[in-house]
């Protein structure tokens, strides 16, 4: 007697297969649109893409020319807000994981963070325009949105360093306050020196998030135009007000008529494929990381 | 002659469950003391209270007095100074992702020895008395977690020495490790008794038999009997419990 | 011995630790203190609630009826929402079953990588996305006189929500215990059963969770929804019609209000709702994922 394959047999392999199709093209369906978005927006771009385009200071009211004072402002508030957000974002991180006790206080921060994160991008705009610009009397400028900007990131910066320092094994610690090492020598010399690059890649994610930001710099610093000298990198001042891709891509698609389609299509490819890339090296680097651990 | 520890009605509770009542011991200088008893019994916990590790639990309390070469170790006000007074070896072997020579000088560095020639010595000593220096001597800069179970438990070992302790704990230090290894490292202790007060926590009843002059019996949080090894391993020590363990009637 | 000024800069150091732990929470006090702020003279001063939340009618700068009625933005905001998460919800959570389900090593971590990548696209380039190639598209398919509408909205909204929607799913499938799985095919159970029978009900906490997450992202957007959703302020009918939402009013006319008028200080008010609505919505989030782990 053979075991042939019964009805019923039958009929759950074929669920089977119609499941593991169905989610995958539930899967696929998320896959399609990236390839497709990228594709299309580099075919539109395509006649006007070239070194001069980054380079150049746009011309006739923005509807020739290039992007320059526009990257360099992009350049300009990701580095600063990230130079703000970075240490407090990671001292946060390390008294969670390192100092805090398990207590209504803690649950406070936690939720704290779980909210900071959620808050829409227009009303950190509001905050930022409230408290920076009016407030603390910094004006529309380059410092303003980039506060604005941090404390968007701190909480995406507080969670990814949180996250690699708890992949730090608890005996490493324990093994060092044993040996009389005090909390602070056993975070400086054992934790942060084998949890940094997990910091380093998450930190590194937040300046594709910041680059692609436009609600919050809006009203803070961001302005539509602004002319500065070409071909110097130290254009901008703290307090001047700056141009950012992102903001130049809402202008020149929204606010500006009769714009050659190529220039916001150029535009858009150059922001997606600044962030794409910064997301990709940094998924490069945590592939890396993880196949030289040290334990 | 003055105690290595001495501890007087410790009882030590995580939240609601009990895991030492009301233990009263005295641990003398310079010799291997013996802590047998199965699992649960709190042998562990009566070790992290010596070195206050316990302290990093959030949910645990403390009754009693424990007094460390003559302190009480909760007037200590520099937690740090205890704990180098005692060493620490946990059960399973902690290689710091640190070359082995940090690893053994990772202690002393953070102590303030800064003074290199120093820190070569200390290294070299502790990496001797635990049995481990002429496997690694030539590779010092090697990373210590890519050691073996057994070399790594030496290192520890050693680490637990470079700070030059006067009481070295050990907590079940063969569970990972292979016979030989485990014999090899019983001839350390026996080597290092002169110098450090030793106390071996451990499971298997044969051990403290081999090494240690004084044995104490947990069970269920509870002191059962102490004194000398070879009472508690004769035909009659002071509890019936006792007989019953050490000849694995149960446990 | 230690020298003194080591252990007097570790005590410093840890001092800042704990200050920037604190640091969330006074992040998240100053936003609300500073968009209350802004927003207060006029809402204790002439605000009319009932108006507020009743009446369709937005006349922010006439000059003889001034009207701040935000049913019709309420609505916006509502309906791209809701239609962004009838698409996203099935096909985040499906994307989500099928990669922790039917996927396995090198598969699962291609396609969370282009999630993730998915995610990382600017939200100001999903807003261009929507108004260059949807826009044409939906005129075409449905023949609309105008193709930036609740469609348009939606489905850009669905594509930015999926990615959250999909790795918080995928957790949430994560943590439920290998040995139901195994409990539920010993007993012959399909794949299909598996999922609808056994997962579902298990993670439904999590991914709860996921879809709460995914309406708060979609509530608090704001450059795709303003490019992509017209700017017709009025209660929808179909999703052919234009809206527009809470997010896209306050970023449209915030450039225009002056400083410190009724109008600006309407706009904060906004803001104080939006920041409300979606706090709500991440403790809830926050609440269901805690249930999880509670058990």
């Amino acid at each position: 007697m053979t075991f042939g394959e019964t009805k019923l047999g039958r009929k759950k392999r074929r669920n089977e297969a119609i499941a593991k199709v169905v989610f995958l093209g539930m899967a696929l369906s998320m896959i399609l649109p990236l390839v497709l978005i990228v594709g299309y927006l580099f075919h539109q771009a395509w006649p006007i893409l070239s070194l001069d385009f980054l380079t150049a200071m746009p011309r006739r009211g923005m509807r020739d020319g290039g992007i320059w004072p526009a990257l360099l402002g992009t350049f300009y508030l990701v580095t600063i807000s990230l130079v703000i957000a970075t240490p407090i974002g990671v001292a946060a991180a390390i008294y969670l994981n390192e100092y805090s006790r398990d207590n209504w206080f803690t649950r406070l921060i936690h939720l704290a963070v779980v909210n900071l994160a959620g808050v829409p991008s227009i009303v950190h705009a509001l905050f930022g325009l409230g408290a920076f610009v009016m407030f603390a009397h910094l004006g529309r400028s380059i410092l303003a949105a980039s506060l604005t900007l941090a404390i968007m990131t701190l909480p995406v910066i507080i969670a990814s360093t949180k996250e690699a320092l708890a992949s730090v094994p608890m005996a490493f610690r324990e093994a060092c306050w044993s040996v009389g090492a005090t909390r602070w020598q056993t975070i400086r010399g054992i934790v942060l020196p084998n949890s940094i690059s997990g910091i380093l890649t998450g930190i590194i994610l937040q300046v594709s998030r910041a680059a692609g930001e436009t609600a919050p710099i809006m009203f803070t610093g961001a302005v539509f135009y602004k002319a500065i000298p070409e071909g110097r990198l130290f254009a901008y001042g703290l307090f001047d007000q700056c141009m950012a891709l992102s903001m130049h891509l809402f202008t020149i698609s929204t606010q500006v008529p009769e714009v050659p389609p190529a220039l916001p299509f150029g535009t858009a490819v150059v922001l997606v494929m600044t962030v794409l890339l910064v997301n990709a090296a940094s998924i490069a680097l945590r592939a890396w990381l993880r196949s030289r651990k040290k334990w | 002659m003055q105690k290595a520890v001495e501890i007087r009605d410790l009882t030590v509770r995580y939240g609601a469950t009990t895991a030492l009542k009301g233990v009263s011991l005295d641990i003398p200088r310079h010799e291997i003391f013996g802590i047998i008893g199965p699992a649960q019994s709190g042998k562990s916990t009566l070790l992290k209270v010596i070195n206050r590790t316990l302290e990093m639990k959030p949910d645990a309390t403390l009754e009693g007095q424990v007094l460390v070469e003559g302190k009480n170790i909760h007037q200590i006000k520099d937690v740090t100074q205890l704990r180098r007074l005692v060493g620490m070896v946990a059960p399973l072997p902690v290689g710091l992702p640190l070359s082995i020579y940090e690893n053994v000088a990772f202690a002393p560095r953070k102590a303030g020895l800064r003074d290199r020639a120093k820190l070569d010595q200390r290294v070299e000593k502790c990496l001797r008395q635990a049995a481990l220096w002429d496997e690694v001597k030539d590779r010092l800069d090697s990373l210590g977690t890519k050691l073996s179970g057994g070399q790594q438990q030496r290192l520890t070992i050693a680490r637990a020495l470079s700070h030059e302790p006067r009481i070295l704990c050990l907590d079940e230090f063969s569970i990972a490790i292979d016979p030989v290894t485990t014999m090899r490292i019983e001839e350390v202790l026996k080597e290092l008794r002169s110098q450090v007060t030793i106390i071996l926590v451990t499971n298997l009843v044969q051990q403290a038999r081999r090494l240690a002059s004084q044995t104490a019996f947990l069970l269920n949080g509870e002191l059962v009997e102490f004194g000398p090894t070879d009472q508690l391993f004769s035909e009659q020590p002071a509890s019936r419990k006792t007989y019953e363990y050490v000849r694995g009637i149960f446990g | 011995m230690r020298p003194r000024w080591e252990t007097a800069l570790e005590w410093a150091i840890e001092w800042i630790i704990r200050l920037c732990g604190v640091s969330a929470i006074l992040f998240v006090l100053g936003i609300f203190f500073f968009v209350f702020r802004e927003g207060s003279g006029y809402l204790f001063h002439g605000f009319n609630p009932v108006q507020f939340f009743t009446s369709i009618e937005w006349y922010p700068t006439s000059q003889s009826n001034v009207r701040y009625g935000v049913l019709a933005l309420i609505a916006g905001t509502a309906s791209v929402t809701l239609l962004a998460m009838a698409i996203a919800v099935p096909f985040g959570l499906g994307a989500a079953i099928f990669i922790s389900e039917f996927c396995t090593g090198k598969w699962r971590e291609s396609i969370k990588v282009v999630i993730e990548l998915l995610a990382a696209i600017p939200s100001v380039v999903w807003g261009f996305i929507g108004l260059t190639v949807m826009n044409p598209l939906i005129i075409k398919i449905f023949n609309a006189p105008i193709g930036l509408n609740v469609l348009n909205g939606g489905i850009i909204l669905a594509l930015m929500s999926v990615p959250i929607i999909v790795s918080i799913g995928e957790d949430a499938l994560k943590a439920v215990p290998d040995s139901y799985r195994e409990a539920a095919l010993a007993l012959g159970a399909t794949r299909w059963q598996l999922v609808y029978r056994v997962l579902l009900p298990a993670a439904k906490n999590g991914l709860l969770a996921a879809v709460l997450l995914g309406v708060g992202r979609a509530v608090g957007e704001t450059m795709a929804v303003l490019m992509a959703t017209g700017h017709a302020i009025k209660i929808p009918t179909s999703p052919l019609d234009s809206v527009r939402t809470l997010t896209a009013t306050i970023a449209a006319e915030l450039g225009e209000a002056p400083v410190h008028s009724q109008h600006y200080q309407v706009l904060f008010i906004i803001g104080i709702l939006l920041f409300i609505i979606t706090f709500a919505v991440n403790l809830l989030a926050d609440l269901a994922v805690k249930g999880i782990k509670g058990k």
